[in-house]
């Protein structure tokens, strides 16, 4: 009887770490394969400058993808590139995605029409162009968003025209964000000089480098799954 | 630093080398006899106490084997003394149910009979026809005309008197043979009672005999166990194994189900608790569906265990009938709205898909497409979320099995790898012994020259004595020879050993 007895309180004992085992197992398998969850915020920059407007199309296809990527706790942020882009007053939309999955994808709807919107009521591209300013603002706000990951897309040719008096030749500080040329188109110019085009890539490089951030360049749009890394 | 050590002796490194190798051999011949007993002690003590690790190792498989077998037998024991009860529990059942009313059969199959009886004794009775009528008929109305009317009139008054007699006693007869048949015909219900009366009592008799020869079965099983007969040991083995890979493929297919279960509410619960909180790598979403799937699989434990179906907590199997009762009614509760949330929380993962299909669409650039029979799977998966909390339930029994049998498995493959071990560190022993034997050889392989020219200086001074000193000079001989002498390990362990040594320190420069 004893014998019974103690494989009774045996199995017990088995249960428990069965129970405890499952529970683990299944917390495990769950979790199988994921790295901790990492919350993204992207802030996209729209050159409206001259002919570049006629992309626009291309960069709606752009944000239609992110607002299909990006997940509940992500941000992000659409502006455009004028003369004078270091301004809130740039911002087109922006959303942090709500934690409820019905909610975030209302506020993809409202940010997807705000777009539409814009794109659909932009006429007339801007006089001058100004990407530093736009990148600042950019930062600005990705590092409001405290964000693991900080991106920042330029749809632009990355030509830089700036108005009298408008001070943009400083570092800029891109540590922790990195920072994807998206769509650099070439230039009447370019084609006389090639060099001229890469200069502008390098310069553009050099300065987000330096600034200790990531620099890349995507101007195949076929390939948008390497625009933002899924988590 | 090898450079300098090499040109020593000269400037040539072969000189060098040489007179090195030289010095080597004459300080390994001069340590012969240490290395050898450094080699022979070293050999003979890791065999010994690997050979003793292994023969601890294998009586505590002994034990180990001994006590599984006790478990087990003790286990086949217990589950035979239950199913011997619940046979005759059975058997209990059975006679209360169909041969406690056997007094009442009794007077029924009595009374049917007696009736029958009866019947019978009333339609023998009949009215006997008068048989000497017809004759005296016949011969009146044979009789020959007379002439005489008067004569005639009589004779036919008497023909007609007679012929109304013989009708009146047919109609008799008749009247009497259709009563006999009514008789006869009240017979048949009675028949028919005593032939079901009958059945019943038949049927009866041979479930009882029937569980009388699985009584008879479990007994002898039992009797097995209790005579500690090897068989019933391997046959309760097989059981448990069996009964070990059965629950586990059950398990699996369950834990199959707990995984749809899973996927079927996780995405509704980021709505509840939100999406983006995260404990380590998991999201509080996923964390409260195993949460709750966890809470529905207890719950069927709980309430399995209630019903006295499953014995894994002896807390809940004590409580009295009135308790348990409020348990089965608490748990079952529970198990039913945990079933309903999860209904709500699938059709919920449904609508959100449909949302996010329609805005995936909508970025895609094409048209939201309406769905035809879209209330199909929002059924299905609504069924399903109240369905497997239900069917996880049920968990309990086949969980039971595997602890159960998981004893009996845990001990059998404890028991292998005893033995395993035990046989291992014989081997490493042997291993040890023969390798030290193989050194002692190699020792002497390399300190062959002088040994050589040892042996040929003592062959020489022994020589003139050969008569009276072969045999010693043959015994010093073996002893030097090392091969020959670790070829019989079992002299060399006895305590001859001594004087070998001493022989051997005796030539040794």
């Amino acid at each position: 009887m004893k014998l019974v007895t103690d494989s009774a309180r045996l199995s017990r004992h088995i249960m428990t770490v069965l129970l405890i085992t499952a529970l683990l197992s299944t917390g495990l398998l769950a979790g199988c394969g994921e790295s901790p969850i990492k919350s993204r915020a992207v802030y996209m920059l729209i050159d409206t400058s001259g002919t570049y407007t006629e992309q626009l199309d291309k960069a709606e296809t752009i944000m239609n993808y992110l607002l299909a990527t990006l997940d509940s706790g992500d941000s992000l942020a659409l502006a455009r590139i004028d003369s004078a882009s270091f301004n809130e007053e740039d911002i087109i939309a922006k959303a942090t995605f709500d934690v409820r999955p019905s909610t975030a994808n209302d506020q993809k709807r409202l940010f997807q029409h705000h777009m539409q919107t814009f794109t659909s009521e932009l006429v007339r591209g801007s006089a001058h162009t100004d990407i530093t300013g736009g990148v600042l603002q950019a930062i600005d706000f990705l590092n409001e968003t405290e964000a693991d990951e900080k991106t920042i897309l330029v749809f632009s040719d990355l030509e830089e025209d700036l108005p009298e008096g408008h001070v943009r030749d400083f570092p800029i500080d891109v540590s922790g964000i990195e920072v994807v040329a998206l769509n650099v188109t070439k230039l009447t110019r370019d084609n006389i000089d090639p060099r001229d085009y890469e200069n502008r890539l390098n310069d553009w490089q050099n300065r987000v480098m330096e600034g200790g951030g990531q620099w890349r360049v995507i101007n195949d749009l076929e390939r948008l799954d390497r625009l933002v890394a899924m988590n | 630093m090898f450079q300098q050590l090499l040109t020593v002796w000269s400037d040539s490194a072969a000189i060098s080398a040489a007179i090195w190798l030289v010095l080597l051999v004459t300080v390994l011949y001069l340590g012969r006899q240490q290395a050898h007993q450094l080699f022979s002690t070293t050999g003979r003590a890791i065999f010994t106490a690997l050979r003793l690790a292994s023969r601890s190792v294998l009586r505590l498989e002994q034990r180990l084997s001994q006590r599984n077998r006790d478990v087990l037998m003790d286990l086949g024991r217990m589950a035979s003394e239950k199913a011997i009860e619940r046979e005759f529990t059975r058997v209990s059942t059975l006679v209360a149910r169909d041969l406690a009313h056997y007094p009442s059969l009794h007077r029924t199959l009595a009374d049917a009979i007696e009736k029958i009886e009866a019947d019978y004794q009333a339609s023998s009775l009949s009215a006997p026809l008068p048989p000497a009528w017809s004759d005296v008929v016949d011969t009146i109305s044979a009789l020959p005309k007379s002439a005489d009317p008067a004569l005639n009139k009589i004779l036919d008054n008497i023909k007609d008197a007679i012929e109304d007699s013989h009708e009146e006693t047919l109609k008799a007869f008749q009247k009497a043979t259709l009563e006999r048949h009514g008789h006869l015909a009240k017979m048949h219900p009675q028949w028919r009672t005593l032939k079901t009366t009958m059945g019943k009592v038949e049927t009866t008799l041979d479930s009882l005999e029937e569980r009388t020869r699985m009584i008879d079965g479990q007994m002898d099983r039992y009797e097995s166990i209790r005579n500690n007969e090897d068989a019933a040991a391997n046959s309760l083995l097989s059981s448990s194994l069996t009964q070990f890979f059965i629950s586990g493929l059950v398990l699996i297919i369950a834990a199959m189900g707990g995984l749809i279960n899973f996927q079927l509410i996780a995405l509704p619960m980021s709505e509840m608790v939100g999406g983006t909180a995260t404990i380590g790598a998991l999201r509080m979403s996923d964390i409260a569906a195993l949460v709750i799937i966890l809470i529905e699989i207890a719950m069927g434990l709980f309430l399995l265990e209630s019903l006295r179906i499953t014995h894994l907590f002896p807390v809940i199997g004590s409580m009295d009938d009135r308790m348990r009762r409020r348990m089965i009614v608490v748990t079952l509760t529970l198990l039913t709205i945990l079933a309903t949330i999860e209904a709500s929380l699938a059709y919920m993962r449904d609508l959100l898909a449909l949302d996010r299909a329609a805005l995936q669409q909508s970025l895609a650039g094409v048209g939201v497409v309406e769905a035809q029979f879209r209330w199909i799977p929002s059924i299905g998966q609504m069924v399903m979320g109240f369905i497997l909390p239900f069917a996880l339930a049920f968990v309990a029994i086949p969980l039971e099995s595997f602890i159960h049998s998981l004893r009996t498995v845990l001990g059998m493959i404890v028991v292998g790898l005893l033995r395993t071990v035990a046989v291992a560190l014989r081997l490493v022993g042997n291993l040890a012994s023969h390798a030290c034997k193989i050194l002692t050889h190699l020792y002497d392989l390399i300190i062959m020259v002088p040994l050589g020219i040892e042996r040929l200086v003592r062959h020489r001074s022994t020589a003139p004595d050969l008569t009276d000193t072969a045999k010693p000079a043959e015994k010093t001989s073996d002893t030097n020879e090392a091969p020959a002498a670790s070829s019989k390990p079992k002299r060399n362990r006895n305590t001859k050993v001594e004087p070998v040594l001493g022989d051997t320190q005796e030539v040794t420069p």
